[in-house]
């Protein structure tokens, strides 16, 4: 940043901090910032990172194990579950993402009162993931749930989504698409709202209709918001947690816990609290994201380059 | 536009599209149907099986004055005010200064800390669990509001000035040039020329943090419990455990903890997708 001439000039003979106003501005303004996500977010990852190093009860000494916890991982079968768990979180709460376009097309639309149907259509991200939570576990319940009652009219046996090892996890995501595709929707009826029209209507005239037109002329116009949604999705997918805990706890038999339910449940919620146990899961969740942060950060990087 | 304009089809599209859009809105918000039915039933309806059927009688008042008046449901509430909105001006505030000072210096560490906020943004908070546990507890604030809130400031930090910091380079610069020229301090450039400017992004993080932190669940049970500090998400699995399987009474709670956020966005509607939606186009 180039300062006029004589602005340089009026500094001069004044004040250690008039002198180095623009300098110094920057750093008293972040301070207060940094200070807190340092304290708060940046010194914590090291922290649990040294702690997975550990055996700690959270309360007596610490003693040093080495490797000993992420050795003992690897031969941990409840966490070889999780882990499948978040690959499974990983790939169906995608969906919420191309879901989340279907919608916003249907959507975008000017017929009278469409603005109020897409804000209905919003609901459900803006309602905490408890409650969601206990919703879908009644819709899901064994006996009097709806879902069975509707699979009864077509002559399905009852259910028990939450209760059955294997359904349970899919069910609990499919209660998290609900929110997450809302949110995919209202992501991309922003994007169809600034798609250039003249593209639009030149492909039209090259004959261009339905998927083709979808696919060769839309899609690739909606990439910022596509690349918002995998971001927020993959996110909310590794995050996963609330669900879990109010819809089946982990259970049956902790076959719905992801790493982020079973490091909560090591470190904090068994009897004698495992930490360094704890904290080694969360290393490795962590790493998971580090790679999708790593892509985050370099597409960014790149567009801020392109400006 | 695409699609293609419905009303550039024929008739009969046109009729069935309208036709089949409240029918669409019906299904998808059915679950919220469900709760809203739920909390104005009688109990016997659930004892009798008639979960969901039509009521037997409208209960609604008996139902939420159960909730307001004989649960600890108001005391989450207020709790849930009190760490929510101390977390939305501190975050704000924060990043507000962090936003301008990345927004508007080209020093040669920026790009860096403006990393160093996305990329903290997005960690798992499971790796902050235990340090920030500790943390709370050693400076005695553990079962807290300030705990919770300090913790919320300084993490919604990260995304607000990821937010702040973007909506800040799309200002005019030449408008700050012109105000050094005039030989404006610093933080008079920042208060009397882009404070006012930030408007709709201070607008926009202040819906937006209102909500995440209003819903926010795990760092609630991380550092709180019990009702003198818990807020209403944490709550509401307490009240789950005192009225075990009342559907009518649990749907009712249900819906009074999630009306704070849904009227903010309602009435803040704009700012609120606005805000979401930051980055969504180029």
């Amino acid at each position: 940043m180039t300062l006029a001439p004589q602005t340089e000039i009026d500094r001069q003979g004044r004040g250690w901090y008039k002198r180095n106003e623009i300098a110094v501005t920057p750093w008293l303004f972040l301070a207060p910032a940094i200070l807190f996500f340092a304290v708060y977010v940046i010194i914590p990852i090291f922290q649990s990172i040294n702690l997975s190093f550990y055996n700690w009860d959270g309360l007596g000494e610490k003693t040093w194990v080495g490797l000993d916890n992420y050795v003992q991982l690897a031969d941990d079968p409840a966490f070889e579950v999780s882990l499948w768990n978040n690959v499974k979180w990983l790939v169906f709460y995608l969906l919420a993402i191309p879901a989340g376009l279907f919608i916003a097309l249907f959507l975008n639309q000017t017929v009278t009162g469409i603005r109020l149907y897409k804000s209905l259509f919003f609901f459900p991200f803006v309602i905490s993931q408890v409650v969601v939570g206990l919703v879908f576990s009644w819709f899901y319940l064994p006996n009097e749930g709806l879902l069975n009652g509707i699979l009864g009219l077509v002559g399905l046996g009852p259910i028990n989504v939450l209760g059955d090892p294997t359904l349970a996890t899919y069910g609990i995501i499919a209660a998290g698409l609900w929110p997450q595709t809302a949110y995919c929707m209202i992501l991309y009826l922003t994007g169809l709202n600034a798609v250039d029209p003249e593209q639009v209507e030149a492909a039209r005239l090259d004959g261009a209709k339905g998927w083709k037109m979808l696919w060769y002329v839309i899609v690739p116009q909606l990439k910022p918001a596509t690349f918002i949604a995998f971001v927020v999705t993959i996110i909310g997918a590794l995050r996963s947690f609330d669900l879990i805990s109010i819809m089946t706890n982990g259970g049956p038999f902790g076959q719905t816990r992801v790493l982020s339910f079973y490091m909560f449940e090591k470190a904090l919620a068994e009897f004698g609290f495992r930490m360094g146990y704890g904290a080694a899961i969360a290393v490795v969740l962590f790493l998971i994201m580090l790679v999708f942060i790593a892509y985050f950060l370099w597409s960014m990087w790149q567009e801020e380059r392109a400006r | 536009m695409f699609p293609t304009p419905i009303q550039k089809r024929p008739v009969a599209n046109q009729i069935a599209y309208k036709t089949f859009l409240p029918i669409a809105l019906i299904v998808w918000l059915l679950p919220l149907i469900a709760v809203a039915v739920f909390s104005i039933k009688p109990d016997t309806d659930f004892t009798q099986g008639n979960y969901w059927g039509m009521p037997g009688s409208f209960e609604g008042f008996t139902n939420y004055g159960m909730v307001f008046f004989n649960s600890d449901m108001p005391r989450y509430m207020l709790n849930s005010f009190l760490i929510t909105i101390p977390t939305v001006i501190g975050a704000v505030a924060l990043s507000a200064m962090a936003g301008f000072a990345l927004g508007i210096y080209n020093f040669k560490s920026n790009i860096w800390i403006f990393f160093m906020f996305v990329a903290g943004n997005f960690v798992p908070f499971q790796i902050l669990m235990v340090p920030v546990r500790d943390l709370t507890l050693d400076m005695g604030l553990y079962n807290t509001k300030t705990g919770l809130v300090l913790f919320h400031i300084a993490f919604q930090t990260g995304f607000c000035t990821l937010f702040m910091r973007n909506f800040i380079r799309q200002l005019p610069f030449p408008l700050i040039e012109a105000a050094r020229v005039e030989g404006i301090a610093e933080w008079r450039i920042f208060w009397y020329v882009v404070l006012p400017l930030m408007k709709p992004a201070l607008a926009a993080l202040a819906v937006l943090i209102f909500t995440f932190i209003w819903n926010d669940y795990f760092w609630a049970v991380v550092l709180t419990q019990g009702p003198e500090s818990q807020p209403v998400t944490a709550g509401i699995t307490s009240f789950n455990a005192q009225f075990r399987a009342a559907y009518h009474l649990m749907s009712a709670g249900s819906i009074v903890a999630a009306l704070p956020p849904v009227l903010m966005f309602f009435l803040m509607q704009k700012h609120f997708i606005a805000g979401l939606t930051l980055g969504a186009v180029k």
